[in-house]
């Protein structure tokens, strides 16, 4: 069993965010860089199914060339081979970046792909979906579970509150969500095993965006808040605020 | 080249979902600017009786494509049915909620369009005559004002966020469309649901979400947080330090790899506000923050801050509530 998996390099939730001086993308200054924290869910799914079953794990990222850094932890973590495709342009839109991944997937050789069903940058949750029409495979979202059987697997998606049980046939994409796996720390023998791994380093291709980006900014600022008191007896306040002020009660 | 907007309705239980109102509302406003006419979708199985609920809001005319096999969803068996309506009604802008389903179904659209998505905009303007729509990224800790490289363009709205369309004495007529489907055609197979014991809205679309953290000192402390949230008419949420310690389970997290929520009232308990939360839930509508620590960071984002414990805190609150709403 041959498993793709995406990857992507993104700011530490942890981080703050601040718009760089052009108004067009973030300012990476003091930013510290990490996996994109669901892809990271998938790239373990993916070798405990390696670890299971066999196979080959071959790691995919669209990213400036410090994504090397990334990989090598994906390939220290269990994966087995990485591609890079280096792109430094801002702006790169879903459809434009699941071109170039899809060109790449071209050619590696697999049954299944893994990503995170979403990177939490762009908050965009497309790519995967533009992916899969490009490679004519089915998408299943969000799954927590997997299972696999002959040529499909089974797998579980949570949606609203129910969990829907699916099958779908080899090829697919899955996409993954928190509560699959815990993903591993990197120990230090898988370190020193991925320095001798390889990464296939290109230049990704261009692409046509479909939506171009305006500008970005900071977020508006909050209304300046109050605290109302201290304790339990701040309550009466509290309910007179929401009901005078908010009409909420 | 397609003119005007289609707004693509979600029930749920044979009901349409408050989200198709606000698609309606801003589905107009658009229609309006770009000078088009405005129309509704409607997919599913038995749900052709729900047309006469969008013309109240507005949409004189109804896309319809009542079939069995889209009984239950499946983003193949959606989008299929979808694109033969948008292939009849030939709109310049899809709307969708980015709700649950709305954020598989609308790229898995997308994708078989050929066009962009903007996903989970939170404002949306025509400037001479171009789509010009805001979306949070990271979570909500920057924005981005993105517009279409060309049309047709799928975009998904927050839910909560567009005032809803009034209710009138509107008619729609409704348009039946054949998509055609097949049972190969659905790639994705459901077997089977798992219903919980109480199903409850996703926090996505919730009104109002009472949450809680570390402060709560354990899980056996959360009853207070669903108590609190089912007096208000609310969901319960969490922060992302109580989801990982196995608390709370992890559809309830708030927060930039949880859910990014914009009700209108937001109840956060015991939770000191890391970045990664706040950015998460500082949309909503209104903050109340209750936390023992006066320098928490939540309190920097909160509308009405209580400094305090929450074990003395949330029973009064609790009790105050019931005695408002007469429960």
């Amino acid at each position: 069993m041959n498993i793709l998996v995406l990857l992507k390099r993104v700011p530490d939730t942890a981080a703050k965010i601040k718009v760089a001086a052009d108004g067009m993308a973030i300012d990476p200054a003091g930013v510290e860089f990490v996996i994109n924290p669901y892809d990271e869910i998938a790239i373990e799914q993916a070798i405990q199914l390696k670890e299971a079953g066999g196979g080959k794990i071959t790691v995919l990222c669209l990213g400036p060339k410090a994504a090397t850094k990334d990989i090598r932890t994906a390939l220290a973590m269990g994966a087995d081979e990485g591609i890079l495709l280096v792109d430094d342009t801002a702006g790169r839109d879903a459809v434009a970046t699941a071109d170039a991944l899809a060109a790449a997937a071209g050619d590696v050789e697999f049954d299944l792909v893994l990503a995170g069903w979403k990177s939490v940058d762009t908050d965009d949750g497309s790519v995967t979906h533009f992916l899969a029409a490009k490679l004519g495979i089915p998408c299943v979202t969000l799954i927590t579970k997997l299972e696999l059987g002959d040529g499909q697997v089974a797998a579980h998606r949570e949606v609203e509150g129910v969990t829907e049980v699916v099958e779908v046939k080899l090829p697919a994409m899955l996409t993954v969500q928190k509560g699959l796996v815990e993903p591993r720390y990197t120990s230090l023998k898988g370190i020193m095993m991925a320095k001798r791994k390889k990464i296939d380093e290109r230049a990704a291709e261009a692409g046509e965006p479909k939506i171009r980006i305006r500008t970005m900014t900071p977020p508006p600022p909050r209304p300046e808040g109050r605290i109302v008191g201290e304790g339990a007896d701040a309550v009466p306040a509290l309910m007179q605020a929401l009901s005078d002020e908010q009409k909420l009660l | 080249m397609g003119s005007g907007v289609l707004c693509i309705a979600e029930s749920a239980g044979n009901e349409l979902k408050k989200s198709a109102f606000e698609l309606a509302g801003v589905g107009q406003r658009l229609a309006g600017a770009l000078g088009g006419p405005i129309s509704g979708a409607l997919v599913g199985e038995g749900i052709s009786g729900l047309v006469e609920g969008l013309g109240k809001r507005g949409l004189p005319k109804v896309y319809v494509v009542d079939d069995a096999a889209l009984g239950r969803y499946t983003s193949d068996g959606y989008a299929i049915a979808l694109k033969a309506v948008v292939q009849a009604a030939d709109p310049a802008v899809i709307l969708l909620a980015s709700s649950a389903m709305g954020k598989d179904l609308g790229p898995a659209l997308a994708a078989r369009l050929g066009c962009g998505i903007i996903s989970d905009a939170i404002a949306l303007e025509v400037v001479d005559g171009k789509v010009h729509a805001t979306r949070p990224v990271f979570a909500g800790k920057a924005q981005l004002e993105v517009e279409p490289a060309d049309l047709p363009v799928v975009v998904s709205v927050r839910p909560n966020v567009f005032e809803p369309a009034a209710s009138g004495d509107g008619a729609a007529e409704t348009v039946a469309v054949d998509a055609d489907l097949t049972g190969e055609q659905i790639r994705v197979v459901v077997k089977e649901l798992l219903e919980p014991e109480e199903r409850t809205i996703d926090l996505t679309e919730a009104d109002i979400i009472v949450s809680g953290g570390r402060g709560l000192k354990g899980p056996e402390h959360f009853h207070l947080i669903e108590e609190l949230a089912a007096v208000l008419g609310g969901v319960v949420g969490a922060s992302r330090a109580v989801v990982d310690a196995g608390w709370r389970p992890h559809t309830e997290q708030v927060g930039q790899t949880g859910k990014t929520v914009s009700p209108k009232l937001y109840v956060a308990c015991g939770i000191s506000g890391a970045i990664q939360h706040l950015a998460g839930m500082s949309s909503s509508k209104c903050i109340v923050a209750v936390n023992k620590d006066p320098e928490a960071p939540v309190f920097k984002v909160a509308d009405y801050g209580i400094v305090g414990d929450v074990f003395e805190v949330l029973p009064e609150l609790i009790k105050a509530v019931k005695e408002k709403k007469g429960l």
